[in-house]
């Protein structure tokens, strides 16, 4: 790692202050990706802004139809959420298979989204079940926030607070890992509410997640794995690296969207 | 758990290991553990390049850099005339003339060969500023094509090494060509296959680490190192590379994390880190990240090979040919050349009588990071030709593949085989009765079509694999071009209250040398074993020894133990009988007691040996005082383990994913001192195999970076892809050791690939896969199998 | 440089550090707690796990910073007053190490498994949750062993554990 200056806030108010004030700042929530990256010196911040110390960033809450998160909540506390478990179990199933059950207890809500790494899972949850990522100075709609390959539509100084979860009626989630990384190799989160159904892809996209609109329109017509049946996506923009090529990932997001409409739909 | 042992303790018992409460507790110590006063870190610049000329190095601004206390370069090797790496194992041409080598420096000399190449070394005072500093530092390459096509190699237009134009290290035979090719001219039929035998990067846990530390008023150097030899590496390090006298070089290697073969060579890095401890005049210490242990450790395997095996019209098989091509990579690394010759071919007639073999194999050069020995080391490439070949055969001929391996087992011993080797004794035939009960072989019918109904193919896949252990006699191998002998040293101290020391040779990095070998020292004393340590891993300590792999710790090792126990029993016997007053001859040694014959007089051991140093009760000039012998042991022969292996899978056709189902490991070790210890090395060995077949593979681009350079790109088998093993045992004693032992820890390594692959290939019912047989490799097959399926 | 002080084994610690020491660093390099090792450099292999306020992390993903008050527990502070952890028995009853590298990073996940999902452990959910540990000797059978024993014994109504393997 290069040098850097390190400050702990203990609230998301003095954070934006310190990222605003130090030159060449990063946040640093869980620290699963900056921290590697920064051993092979390939992120050099100036200043690491901890937020581990921001008790208002923390919490999982109902809010009417909504299941609100704090930006800092581990993966495992979501997972063993029994709010979440009850009110969106397919979010709750997604958190508990991230990474492995050490990673899951410093990895963040808030960092794998506002990272919006092209294999995270969290992205697949929040585009398919229309999250909301409010930041501490506004709101935005998933359609909206992720915009490309670790690309959001944060700002200079924007910090996520917490992310909205509407209730879906039906919603789940599969993945097929990278065996070596244990990455999303492809992951398809599905939810239906009410006659609307969003099917979303992490993984495979050379842009980032994305939504599958010709499965949509399937599940439209009746929410079973068997309307998915014969419906190939297209391996255009798919990835391709050793472990998989654009076919064979095109291939598994069908597979993954079936399995995952089967859990939705307990079968 | 198995016992065959009258005691709790004694050999034939599971006896718990005495070296785990340091690691479970948190204080075994490695290497990277130690810590000398005024220690300094060593950070060496790599190549980024797979094929460079260094036209300059400019270190002038790193220098200045805050804690350097010096940058050296090939250039200050040479000023200090110190050698370069060596390759020990001389390998002759077809025509007699010997390998061509190209020179190995510790650091680049005008040239880096592969990405991670060692340019130039930085000293500071912390890590962190030597890798600082190493950024300022400018290299001016003249960048190269690079050779990285294992096939090709021989074939390209550049040149890794100006001694070898053809990038041809050499092309070496074995076996009866002229008999061979009247065997396929005679053949029924011919089985023919092409195979790639995948690169694999070893991945100890424990990255291999270097301390250097020079006592500048005994002039002496003291290098503590991740090594499985560390007698060998002093005397590299002393006699080739010119470190300094044996006497002036202590090398210690610790508790050592897992070497698999990959800690036997002599790198680069532990010979700068002791070289430069005297130049910077402090101890310099070198931790090898995981990055670059991908970069810079040996690899192992990367053969590409054409096989055939020759028919009779009864089945029987008649020859057998390959021809290999062997990727060494840049430099030839301690025992490279060893591994595709005489550790492969003298094995490719695997347990089977074939009275006609010939080998041809091509050596080359290419940009990537040396290959030497892997676990099984030549093996597991000799098994992996023999046990496709022979399954195929099976399949095309219209046989039960367990019944065509039974039909052509060698059943009588000794057996002498057309490539080298002397089989001494073995039963094939029972191991793969018992394999095929544990698998529960009758009902595998049933099985694949419950797997069917499921939308799930599910196959069988057997390997009967041998191997050849203890890379022994030292005659032997020395007329096969090994540069050194390879017997093994002990010395059992006998201190006077009668605990004993056990000095050896061996070096144990997780093979448990410590339980099993205090447990063969106290069943023949009669002492118990907590009255044992066993000493090893330092060249003050341990005069001389020649190292653990190759399986051989308990045929050689341990054998070496045993005759200096005998001698320790023989002078024993002669205190006992100045003190018994009876005669030499009428002492006998039983159960911890000498006893004269007829009496009841007997000396408890531990009394023995106070009165051999108490020497109060005999002349010394009758009888020397002191109760301690040594030995050195050369055996008479190779070991021979051999069993079955047979590997279940149900394959997903949706996804690509493969799922062991079972596992049955049946072994033949020869005796076994503890079954606990054995079967653990069973597992270990089997869960590489399936991670050569499954998942592993080092993975270079045409510009030669290693793309599989992490464990987020190279797949490291895990828990959850890997079942529970079911492993048996048969026994034939090895007639070649005192002990009867042949060696178990290669065994799963070996076996396992050729298991996996053919079950994949039963399942799948066509043999169009290569390993490793990943999820999209194996989905990409099974549409080929299902479209068949539907044409059917 | 900055200053750190935190709990590890039941002791109050405090060190002055570079900002960019990881936990493990400190705990090998500053309190010389070499028990706790480093297996690889992306935070997969699992060699480096320590409990910190109970719960199983990644130590070399970790800066020591960031644990200021924290309660740490290492492989070195499991024992209690020289009686082993009913987990370090069962690994070395089951022979669940070889070259012990990976291994306390094992016994501290196993642990944890254990404090998460009770004391009946099945095979598949042993094998699941040691995703996040590499360990490249024992194959894992007997590490899956020696966790469903330990798991048992951790909820005391284990039979004495060399009777319990025979």
């Amino acid at each position: 790692m290069y040098a850097f200056t390190f400050h702990r806030p203990a609230t998301a108010r003095q954070a934006a202050g310190l990222l605003a004030k130090k030159e060449d700042a990063k946040l640093l929530a869980g620290g699963h990706t900056l921290l590697p990256t920064m051993k092979q010196r390939l992120a050099s911040p100036g200043a690491l802004v901890d937020l581990g110390g921001c008790a208002d960033l923390k919490g999982i809450e109902r809010k009417g139809r909504n299941v609100v998160i704090g930006a800092m909540t581990t993966h495992a506390e979501v997972a063993a959420s029994p709010l979440v478990q009850e009110a969106i179990p397919g979010l709750a199933y997604l958190a508990s298979h991230i990474g492995d059950p050490h990673v899951r207890n410093r990895g963040t809500i808030g960092g794998s989204v506002a990272n919006n790494d092209p294999a995270a899972d969290y992205p697949a949850a929040c585009l398919a079940l229309g999250a909301t990522i409010v930041t501490n100075k506004r709101k935005i709609g998933a359609d909206e926030f992720f915009t490309g390959l670790y690309e959001t539509a944060l700002e200079e100084g924007e910090i996520i607070t917490k992310i909205a979860f509407p209730l879906a009626s039906k919603a789940a989630y599969a993945k097929f890992r990278n065996p070596a990384s244990r990455y999303a190799l492809v992951g398809v989160f599905v939810a239906k509410r009410g006659s609307d159904v969003r099917v979303a892809v992490t993984g495979a996209g050379e842009g980032g997640v994305f939504r599958w609109p010709e499965a949509e329109d399937a599940l439209k017509t009746r929410f079973t794995a068997k309307s998915l049946d014969g419906l190939k996506a297209s391996a255009k923009g798919i990835n391709a690296d050793m472990h998989a090529d654009a076919e064979y990932r095109a291939h598994l997001i069908g597979v993954m969207a079936k399995e995952a409409v089967a859990r939705a739909t307990g079968k | 758990m198995s016992s065959q042992s009258s005691s709790a303790t004694g050999i034939g018992a599971s006896v718990r290991r005495k070296e785990d409460h340091r690691f479970i507790t948190g204080q075994g110590r490695y290497t990277d553990d130690i810590n000398r006063p005024g220690q300094a870190h060593a950070y060496f610049l790599r190549s980024p390049h797979a094929h460079a000329t260094i036209n300059k190095i400019d270190t002038k601004a790193a220098a200045k850099m805050p804690g350097v206390l010096g940058i050296f370069t090939g250039d200050d090797l040479t000023a200090d005339k110190v050698g370069g790496l060596i390759c020990g194992w001389m390998i002759h041409n077809k025509d007699g003339s010997p390998m061509r080598a190209g020179a190995h420096p510790a650091l680049a000399q005008g040239k880096v060969r592969y990405v991670g190449d060692h340019v130039c070394v930085i000293v500071a005072e912390t890590l962190a500023q030597a890798r600082d500093a190493s950024e300022a530092i400018v290299v001016d390459y003249g960048v190269l094509p690079a050779v990285v096509d294992t096939a090709s190699a021989a074939k390209a237009k550049t040149v890794v090494h100006v001694e070898a134009p053809d990038n041809t290290v050499f092309n070496w035979h074995l076996g009866n060509k002229d008999e061979t090719e009247k065997a396929f001219k005679a053949a029924k039929h011919v089985t023919k296959l092409d195979i790639v035998n995948n690169r694999l990067v070893p991945n100890p846990m424990e990255p291999r680490a270097a301390v250097g530390d020079y006592d500048q008023g005994e002039g002496a150097f003291t290098l503590y190192t991740t090594s499985q030899n560390p007698h060998v590496a002093r005397l590299v390090l002393s006699a080739f590379i010119g470190i300094a006298p044996e006497n002036k070089l202590r090398v210690i290697a610790p508790d050592v994390g897992g070497g698999f073969g990959s800690k036997i060579f002599i790198y680069a890095e532990e010979t700068v880190c002791v070289w430069v401890a005297k130049k910077v005049g402090r101890p310099v210490k070198w931790t090898s990240d995981r990055s670059e242990a991908f970069l810079s450790d040996a690899h192992g395997r990367d053969h590409v090979t054409h096989a055939e095996l020759a028919t009779d019209a009864d089945g029987k098989i008649t020859g057998l040919r390959v021809k290999t091509t062997a990727n060494l990579g840049a430099y030839l690394s301690t025992f490279s050349s060893s591994v595709p010759t005489y550790l492969y071919a003298p094995l490719l007639s695997g347990s089977y009588d074939i009275p006609a073999i010939y080998a041809e194999v091509d050596a080359v050069y290419t940009n990537t990071a040396p290959v030497d020995a892997y676990r099984g080391a030549g093996r597991p490439e000799a098994t992996f030709v023999v046990e496709r070949l022979v399954e195929v055969a099976a399949r095309e001929l219209g046989k039960d593949p367990a019944k065509f391996r039974m039909q052509n087992y060698i059943k009588k011993f000794p057996h002498q085989t057309p490539v080298i080797m002397m089989y001494d004794a073995g039963n094939y035939g029972a191991a793969m009765k018992k394999a095929l009960e544990i698998i529960d072989y009758k009902g595998v019918g049933k099985r694949k079509r419950d797997s069917a109904r499921n939308g799930k193919l599910r196959g069988i896949g057997f390997s009967s694999y041998i191997e050849a252990c203890g890379i022994a006699p030292s005659a032997a191998v020395g007329s096969l071009g090994a540069g050194v002998g390879l017997w093994e040293s002990a010395e059992v101290r006998v201190n006077p209250i009668g605990t004993v020391e056990v000095l050896t040779g061996s070096h144990s990095h997780g093979q448990g040398h410590e339980t099993t070998f205090a447990q063969l020292v106290s069943d023949k004393l009669g002492i118990p074993i907590e009255n044992v340590s066993i000493v090893h891993g330092d060249t003050d300590k341990v005069q001389m020894g020649m190292g653990t792999y190759g399986s051989r710790s308990g045929a050689v090792g341990m054998s070496a133990i045993f005759r200096a126990v005998d001698k320790v029993i023989a002078k024993g016997k002669k205190v006992a009988a100045y003190v018994l007053e009876a005669d030499e001859a009428d002492i006998d040694f039983a159960d911890g007691h000498f006893k004269v014959k007829g009496t009841d007089k007997t000396l408890d051991f531990g009394s023995c040996a106070l009165q051999a140093y108490v020497a109060h009760k005999f002349n010394g000039q009758d009888l020397e005082p002191g109760l301690k012998e040594g030995a050195f042991y050369d055996p008479t022969n190779f070991t021979f383990p051999a069993g079955v292996h047979i590997c279940e899978l149900e394959i997903d056709p949706a996804t690509g994913t493969t799922r062991i189902e079972r596992w049955a490991a049946v072994d033949d070790f020869g005796n076994v001192i503890n079954p606990m210890i054995v079967e653990g090395q069973v597992h270990g060995g089997i869960a590489q195999g399936v991670g050569q077949a499954l998942l592993e593979g080092a993975k270079y681009n045409s510009d030669g970076q290693l793309v599989t350079a992490s464990f987020m790109d190279y797949c490291m088998p895990r828990a959850g892809d890997l079942p529970s093993f079911d492993v048996g045992m048969t026994v034939t004693p090895c007639p070649s050791n005192p002990l009867g032992i042949k060696g178990c820890g290669e065994a799963g390594a070996i076996a396992a690939p050729p298991a996996v692959i053919n079950a994949i290939t039963d399942a799948l019912g066509h043999e169009d896969i290569a390993m490793p047989a990943t999820p999209q490799a194996v989905w990409r097959a099974a549409q080929k199998s299902l479209k068949r399926m539907a044409a059917e | 440089m900055a200053t750190v002080s935190m709990t590890v084994n039941g002791k109050a610690v405090t060190g002055t550090i570079d900002s960019r020491t990881l936990l493990v660093q400190f705990l090998r390099e500053n309190l010389r707690l070499t028990g706790t090792h480093v297996g690889c450099d992306t935070s997969q292999c699992g060699a480096c796990v320590v409990h910190v306020d109970g719960k199983a992390i990644k130590s070399c993903t970790t800066l020591a910073l960031s644990l200021e008050g924290a309660s740490v527990t290492t492989i070195e502070g499991l024992a209690v007053n020289g009686t082993l952890h009913p987990m370090q028995e069962a690994f070395r009853e089951h022979h669940g190490l070889q070259c012990g590298y990976c291994t306390p990073g094992m016994i501290m996940a196993a642990v944890d498994i254990v404090n998460r999902r009770g004391h009946a452990l099945d095979e598949q959910t042993i094998r699941e949750d040691l995703d996040g540990n590499i360990c490249r000797c024992t194959g894992y059978h007997n590490i899956v062993k020696a966790i469903a024993a330990g798991a048992e014994a951790m909820g005391g109504k284990a039979k004495p554990a060399r009777q319990a393997a025979e």
